[in-house]
């Protein structure tokens, strides 16, 4: 474990060099500062896990640079350093979220268990933040539903690309859920106590995007008040989900690949080449093969990313899935909307059913929320989903059997004539008899 | 040859057990000790409103008598040592340097109220002598109270700890090229 940090901010170079002394010996690492503007340089450039700093010092005076720092590391433990007369201002300090005071000059065995407290707190603090991020980085792991044999196929094929630390390319329709692949990989792979980063690179403008992913110093551009990592840095350990890939200019493409395969780069307006050990998981809609031949996509970087390729099938194919993804969309809205859990009524199963959805599982989630929020009753009905089979580009599914297609006119008819087989039987065209047989093959009941 | 460590007892401070002091020493460290007497100039030092020494600039001055490369000294004192900031020090050391002091003045039975001990306040000495040694040959605190080189800040823990470096010490002075000490 590397040593702690302690920064040491006071007028009195006595004061500076002993404590520096005294905390070398206790395995610290120990910076000093004059002043309060030295100090927030400092802080700037990297964390400290404590701060003892000065309340009377030429320039800015404590109180000032107390309420800097919090600014720059709210997890900082500062503990003040005060004569006997300014113990008001120290208490003031300690409104101001100072960890502790201190009188000069301190019993050594006062300042000890001061400094190991504040270490407890940090550390309880850093703990916190941790499972925090770990806590949310779980709830947004939202499972993937589907039962398909082709949503089964992405199962495994998610299980076997999670053990390796391959650059996986995750390829399907807009809304199908490539984010949620995305980060079930992660969630079963080794790096999975560490952040899954995500960045739409579809969304950003290039030079934005360029800042959000590389992370900027301090005045390396108009409005760059502040350092700030990026995207990348902050994937350190865990995953940089990539999504929108195909949508990368030339020029990112050059330094993703370069990022790639040095795992090294530099923040925009910086010197310092910092190092991120991520493992890339990126995604896209676009056919990367087309845009290789097109020359819109560098086939090089086409090779580094597209080590592991995953397939997600769209709505349409894994028709199997969708009444499993209403219900537990249903579910989830209820829960979140404190309503019970409603049904779904045999037309607005047809209609799901029948429905072609464009817009994949996110249509699909979308039409069950809606539904949820107008709809009253115990049952969601057809007229409650906001999909149009004549214009909402449905089409009957080809791969239907005639059976399939029977079972449901019947069932259909007998729903709208109240269960009367004679007046259905008639509408069919087909005599009473011959219903019925139909009736039992399917088990369509006259009530269905 | 292991150059060796010098015990400088100061200004003429000559208690009767500057001899046990030394084979605890030696004992703890496994290297030759000598025992000297120096005379420094302790005005400088001396800070009248506390009544006490600053260690620091103790320290300086003795830094300026070792002896030979590679040797250690050790000053020891009766006086009360401080350092800004902290009411008072055992003693202070050069991390990874040549020098250390030691006072004695607080190791003292008779500096709580208590009766005169010298068997004790020598044990104190050489706990705390071996500590700030440990300093100089680049040993940081140890978080095992057992061991010399756990901090000490009032004087029941000195009594607290032994006058030996633990396994992991001992080990961190061999990787640092200081393979007799034991």
């Amino acid at each position: 474990m590397s040593a702690r940090k302690i920064l040491i901010v006071d007028d009195e170079l006595s004061v500076r060099q002993s404590l520096r002394e005294w905390f070398l010996e206790d395995g610290f690492a120990v910076t000093t500062a004059e002043d309060g503007a030295a100090a927030l340089q400092l802080m700037d450039d990297g964390p400290y896990d404590i701060v003892l700093l000065d309340l009377k010092m030429p320039g800015m005076d404590g109180i000032t640079v107390q309420k800097r720092i919090r600014e720059l590391d709210k997890g900082a433990c500062v503990i003040i350093l005060t004569a006997f007369a300014s113990v008001e201002t120290a208490v003031e300090a300690l409104k101001l979220g100072a960890f502790d005071y201190v009188t000069k000059p301190v019993d050594p065995d006062d300042l000890s268990n001061l400094v190991r407290n504040a270490l407890r707190q940090r550390e309880l603090t850093e703990e916190n933040v941790r499972l925090k991020e770990k806590v949310s980085e779980l709830a947004q792991v939202s499972p993937i539903v589907g039962d398909s044999p082709k949503m089964q196929r992405v199962f495994d094929m998610i299980r076997t690309v999670a053990e390796t630390d391959s650059t996986v390319v995750i390829r399907g329709e807009s809304g199908t859920g490539k984010e949620l692949i995305a980060r079930a990989v992660h969630a079963q792979s080794k790096r999975r106590f560490f952040p899954i980063v995500a960045v739409n690179a579809g969304s950003i403008p290039e030079s934005l995007l360029e800042s959000e992913l590389f992370g900027h110093e301090k005045g390396a551009f108009t409005g760059a008040q502040y350092r700030r990592k990026g995207k990348i840095e902050l994937a350190h350990g865990g995953t940089l989900f990539l999504d929108e890939i195909g949508d990368v200019t030339p020029k990112m493409q050059i330094d993703l690949l370069r990022v790639l395969e040095t795992k090294r780069f530099t923040r925009l307006g910086g010197n310092q080449e910092i190092t991120s050990d991520f493992r890339l998981v990126c995604a896209t809609h676009k056919n990367l093969e087309q845009l290789v031949e097109t020359g819109t996509f560098r086939e090089d970087l086409y090779y580094r990313i597209n080590v592991f390729s995953i397939e997600v099938p769209p709505l349409r194919e894994r028709t199997d899935d969708i009444m499993p993804l209403a219900r537990f969309f249903v579910a989830k809205y209820a829960r979140a909307m404190g309503k019970p859990e409603r049904a779904v009524s045999p037309d607005a199963e047809r209609l799901l059913g029948e429905y072609r959805w464009p817009g994949n599982v996110r249509e699909l989630e979308n039409a069950i929320e809606r539904a949820m929020v107008i709809g009253s009753g115990e049952t969601i009905r057809a007229e409650d989903l906001p999909l149009h089979l004549e214009n909402g580009g449905a089409v009957e599914p080809v791969e239907r059997s005639l059976a399939a297609v029977e079972k449901e006119h019947i069932t259909r008819v007998l729903e709208e004539l109240g269960g009367n087989v004679s007046q259905a039987a008639k509408v069919l065209g087909i005599d009473r008899a011959t219903l019925y047989n139909k009736m039992k093959r399917y088990g369509v009941r006259r009530d269905t | 040859m292991t150059p060796p460590v010098y015990l400088a007892f100061l200004n003429g401070y000559a208690p009767p057990w500057q001899d046990v002091l030394a084979d605890g020493v030696r004992e703890a460290l496994s290297r030759p000790v000598r025992t000297v007497r120096l005379g420094i100039d302790l005005a400088a030092a001396y800070a009248r409103e506390r009544e006490q020494y600053h260690a620091t600039l103790i320290l300086a001055a003795l830094l300026r008598h070792v002896p030979e490369p590679g040797a250690r000294i050790l000053g020891v004192t009766a006086f009360d040592l401080y350092i800004p900031v902290l009411t008072f020090v055992f003693g202070q050391s050069q991390l990874d340097g040549s020098g250390a002091v030691v006072s004695i003045h607080r190791l003292r039975p008779e500096y709580y109220g208590l009766p005169r001990d010298e068997g004790l306040t020598v044990e104190r000495a050489i706990k705390e002598a071996v500590h700030e040694l440990g300093h100089a040959f680049g040993l940081v605190h140890c978080p095992d109270y057992t061991c010399v080189m756990h901090a000490s800040t009032y004087v029941e823990e000195v009594d607290l700890k032994g006058s030996g470096y633990c396994d992991a010490c001992v080990e961190e002075l061999q990787v640092r090229g200081h393979a007799s000490a034991r």
